[in-house]
């Protein structure tokens, strides 16, 4: 059901307010700091306002100006939407907190233009989350893409230029396959309007199909990170820790799986998916990325890149669910979505609290700091687990689903690789917390300052709310659920 | 004086030009300004004229009173009010922001570069404005000999660019006018009304055939489509800074706009392989002037290249000559003239620092957050990522290629702008790398004031463009499109 409403337009505002104001005070950091998470409030009160009515099945919709003749600027507030803009608002406000503190402390030049990049990546994100056509998304999907490239390239070397250009090569030559894919869709579909249950005639050209199922993997898969297209995201580690926790729990990255979601979800449908045999291309895409990345990590010594290509083997998790045709495997894929932004973010701001206050980069380093700092490493250890699946995290919560549903469906393969990535996970975090914990304790603790501690605390503990009432700050579980039921078709 | 609005622009620049000599006797400081004013008049007046024909309907005006086919006809619709409020309004901007350039570029000769380039603009806002084939002929020429001496009056090899771009714009003149006799031999009218009436009759003839394909070419010429795009990158890699935020802006344009008028809307040669052939030569420029663009290590030859690319865009949507890519096209004049003039300026001001044009030089200047911003404004304009205005152009166009059944047209466009993306890539990095040397520099003023105030007005109008596009192609662009499409 449509209802008119002003809220989704409204969750523009406060960040892409902050970019302005963000500029305006950059003499005056005390200030400019405000803004930052004064928009970061204000964002998460609108789309938190939201929930509720959406919960009880309204999807709030704004309509703006005409983007082109014809495609307004179309903002609609459905569960997954929501679900995902009051992640990304909530986790915003947490990591302006944890950005505020590692900046002071590391004294990175150039915070004018990294907390403004940074509003602007929200802005991106919240409108793409509530897009509700397909040519809105893309234009919050390229926005997006451009603004977290100055952040890539924050340190400002050599290296970092490098990443940056890789970056944007493969973002933007996604970008390109995902335009030509929303083109092709208006001529396809004749409307860009993102429907449960898809919008593509199943009567359309095979070829036709194929060719759009294509781009779009492109379009959104550079993004998602999936195996051959990931390679851009282990190099863009090189941002400032802060970043890559906001971009690999809900920005970037979390864009191109929500995209995904939604293309499978709310263009093609699971059913044309599956009839057209795409969706088994892709299950196979997303279970090779699962294996290969998650012993990818295991291989890794420098913290970050270990979490990185942890990260890319838990967004195929996300895609897997999508493509099995289970309504419980959607759900997962809707609730991994949110486990998997809790609990990275948790273990991205236990690194960047390692790194500032032992200035530790890489595992062989790390041996005896967990009593240095037990609480950072306590919500790391307790967070790596809940990601692997240990119950009760959100983690647990949202790979019994998957795992169910691949079963449901008889995808025994599926299940068999998922079960292994719960090995794999636990395989390549465990040396961690074992060389933290092993080593003789050096005298004295040196814990991180309270403005990193908290956040990462209050992350860790959401991961672990999530997996014990998944209904209770955030109704994720009847989100998820209801997305999944709608998807798939009365 | 309402009634006069076709040939105001036209007059404004034209008094303008004309005021500037006499104004230099007394003060050559004076030039600047009575240029820009006049350029400003003119782009309020096209304004005006478009908003008189918005929505459609057409103004026809007969210069001294004398009626069509024996005075001089010229025609307001809205496709001519759109390019010439387009063409005005850019050049407007770029003699506003000129001065500062034009003094380091011709010093005791000011006065003659802006007289020059409103004869340049007046030329221009004629072409758009003519109603008669042979008068398109005579702006073309007023304009392009203007051009031709505004070029060479650069540096060394800018003389020998401009002796080339003289005798292929030459070349491409005379195509046209015999194109224009061959036509006025067969149907004994040169107005276009006229003309558009009587073509039925003979569009069988050898000669109409003979005819079109003269005009075609030399109007090719004249936009540098590729491969005719010879003259293109010597010309406005060798111009003076403050030329090159003028000419690469708007003189192709107005030779594109002459091609579709002709094309679309009196020869409708629908018989001749014409429009296949220009949709895959635009397709083709796309695709090769981005490559070559790729390959330059001087900012100027390759922001030249990218208009043999851009210029591509705006023929293949001519050539698909469907409602959404004629719209297209139409909206990349705009976009295209707003953008190159913001770039060339841009690099402009940063020569006026630099040791030299390359890209290696660019990155050795203490990066300049404001130029920098506005190239980087017109640069995700380039490569079309919206809100910015590249974006609509490239949208309608492939819109108008899936529509035509063109998927390789289409693959053309993306790849033009991932092209697009990589040479505007190494451009902007390299004005933004901050090298060692200048880390401790102490902060001092970009550039002259007016030439950043120019480059601000550039880079809102091309945010303004995107988000008001609709408004830009429901009023003018649709009407427009639809008088051609078929």
């Amino acid at each position: 059901m449509d209802v008119a409403s002003l809220l989704p337009g409204l969750a523009l505002v406060p960040a892409g307010a902050a970019v302005a104001l963000i500029v305006l005070s950059r003499r005056r950091p005390p200030l400019r700091e405000t803004w930052s998470v004064l928009a970061a409030v204000a964002q998460t009160a609108v789309v938190a306002a939201m929930v509720p009515r959406v919960s009880e099945g309204a999807r709030l919709t704004w309509e703006g100006p005409a983007l082109v003749t014809g495609i307004p600027l179309l903002l609609r507030a459905d569960a997954l939407g929501v679900l995902f803009a009051t992640l990304a608002s909530g986790l915003w406000l947490l990591t302006t907190v944890y950005s505020i503190g590692y900046v002071r402390a590391l004294d990175e030049p150039r915070q004018t233009r990294y907390f403004a990049c940074f509003a602007l990546c929200l802005f991106a994100t919240v409108g793409l989350a509530l897009a509700g056509n397909l040519l809105t998304f893309f234009a919050f999907f390229e926005i997006l893409t451009v603004a977290a490239y100055p952040l890539v390239i924050h340190k400002g070397s050599e290296e970092a230029f490098r990443a940056g250009r890789i970056y944007l090569l493969y973002t933007l030559t996604g970008g390109t396959a995902l335009l030509g894919a929303v083109v092709w869709t208006a001529a396809l579909a004749g409307t860009l309007e993102f429907r449960a249950g898809g919008i593509l005639p199943a009567d359309a050209v095979p070829a036709a199909l194929w060719g759009l199922f294509g781009l779009f993997v492109v379009g959104c898969g550079v993004k998602a990170a999936i195996v051959p297209l990931h390679t851009w995201l282990p190099l863009a580690m090189i941002a400032p820790t802060p970043v890559s926790a906001l971009l690999h729990a809900v920005a970037v990255v979390k864009a191109g799986v929500f995209g995904m979601v939604r293309v499978v979800g709310f263009v093609f449908g699971p059913e044309l998916l599956g009839d057209m045999g795409a969706a088994s291309v892709l299950t196979g895409l997303a279970l090779a990325t699962i294996l290969l990345a998650s012993l990818a990590a295991a291989a890794q010594d420098n913290l970050k890149r270990l979490l990185a290509f942890s990260t890319i083997s838990q967004l195929s998790y996300i895609v897997l669910g999508v493509t099995l045709g289970t309504q419980t495997a959607f759900a997962g894929s809707v609730l991994h979505i949110a486990s998997h932004a809790l609990l990275k973010i948790t273990l991205f701001f236990c690194a960047g609290a390692i790194y500032v206050t032992a200035h530790v980069e890489h595992v062989r380093d790390m041996g005896g700091i967990g009593w240095r700092m037990p609480w950072t490493m306590g919500a790391f250890a307790a967070a790596a687990f809940m990601l692997a699946g240990m119950p009760p995290g959100a983690g647990f919560v949202s790979k019994w689903r998957l795992i169910e549903g691949a079963a449901q469906g008889g995808a025994w393969l599926a299940v068999a690789v998922l079960l292994a990535g719960v090995v794999l996970n636990v395989a390549y975090f465990t040396p961690v917390i074992v060389r933290a914990f092993a080593a003789p304790a050096s005298p004295g603790t040196a814990e991180a300052p309270a403005a990193l501690l908290v956040p990462l605390l209050l992350t860790a503990a959401g991961g672990l709310l999530l997996g014990l009432v998944p209904d209770g700050l955030l109704p994720v579980l009847s989100l998820a659920l209801e997305v999944a039921r709608s998807v798939s078709g009365p | 004086m309402r009634a006069h609005l076709p040939i105001l622009p036209v007059l404004f620049t034209l008094v303008g030009a004309l005021l500037i000599p006499i104004v230099a006797l007394a003060s050559r400081r004076a030039a600047g300004p009575v240029a820009a004013g006049a350029a400003v008049a003119a782009a309020i007046a096209a304004l005006a004229g478009a908003a008189e024909v918005a929505g459609g309907g057409v103004r026809r005006y007969a210069v001294g009173g004398w009626p069509a086919p024996w005075g001089i006809e010229l025609v307001l619709d809205p496709l001519s009010a759109f390019t010439s409020a387009a063409i005005a309004c850019v050049a407007a901007v770029s003699l506003a922001g000129a001065g500062p350039g034009a003094r380091a570029a011709f010093e005791r000769t000011t006065p003659r570069f802006y007289a020059l380039a409103l004869v340049v603009v007046t030329g221009l806002l004629g072409i758009t404005g003519s109603g008669d084939l042979f008068n398109v002929f005579v702006f073309l020429e007023i304009a392009a000999i203007a051009s031709y001496a505004l070029v060479a009056s650069g540096a060394a090899p800018a003389l020998a660019a401009g002796f080339r771009y003289l005798v292929l714009g030459t070349v491409g003149a005379s195509f046209y006018l015999i194109g224009v006799g061959l036509l006025y031999a067969l149907t004994g009218t040169l107005n276009m009304g006229d003309l558009a009436a009587r073509v039925p009759a003979v569009a069988g003839s050898p000669l109409f055939a003979g005819g079109v394909a003269f005009i075609v070419v030399g109007l090719a010429i004249k936009m540098a489509l590729f491969p005719l795009h010879g003259w293109l990158p010597d010309a406005y890699t060798h111009a003076p800074p403050p030329v090159a935020a003028l000419l690469p802006a708007v003189a192709t344009k107005a030779p594109a706009y002459a091609l579709a008028r002709t094309l679309l809307y009196v020869l409708r040669p629908d018989e001749l392989p014409v429009a296949t052939t220009l949709a895959w030569a635009g397709g083709a420029a796309v695709v090769v002037g981005g490559l070559f663009a790729l390959r330059q290590t001087d900012a100027r030859r390759l922001l030249a290249y990218s208009s043999v690319s851009q210029m591509g865009y705006i023929v293949l949507g001519l050539g698909l000559a469907n409602a959404p890519a004629l719209t297209g096209a139409y909206l990349h004049l705009l976009n295209h003239a707003v953008m190159k003039s913001s770039l060339f300026m841009a690099v402009g001001a940063l020569l006026l620092s630099a040791r030299g044009p390359s890209l290696a030089a660019l990155a050795e200047v203490a990066p300049r957050p404001l130029i920098g911003a506005c190239m980087v404004v017109a640069a995700l304009s380039m490569v079309g990522v919206p809100p910015a205005g590249g974006f609509f152009s490239k949208w309608y166009l492939l819109q108008g290629a899936i529509e035509a059944g063109q998927p390789v047209l289409a693959a053309a466009i993306l790849l033009g702008s991932l092209l697009a993306a990589v040479y505007m890539y190494r451009l902007t990095e390299a004005v933004w790398l901050s090298p060692a040397a200048a880390a401790g520099a102490a902060r001092r003023r970009e550039a002259p004031a007016v030439v950043l105030a120019a480059l601000l007005v550039l880079a809102l109008a091309t945010l303004g463009v995107g988000v008001a596009n609709e408004l830009i192609v429901d009023r003018l662009l649709a009407p427009a499109a639809a008088a051609a499409a078929r």
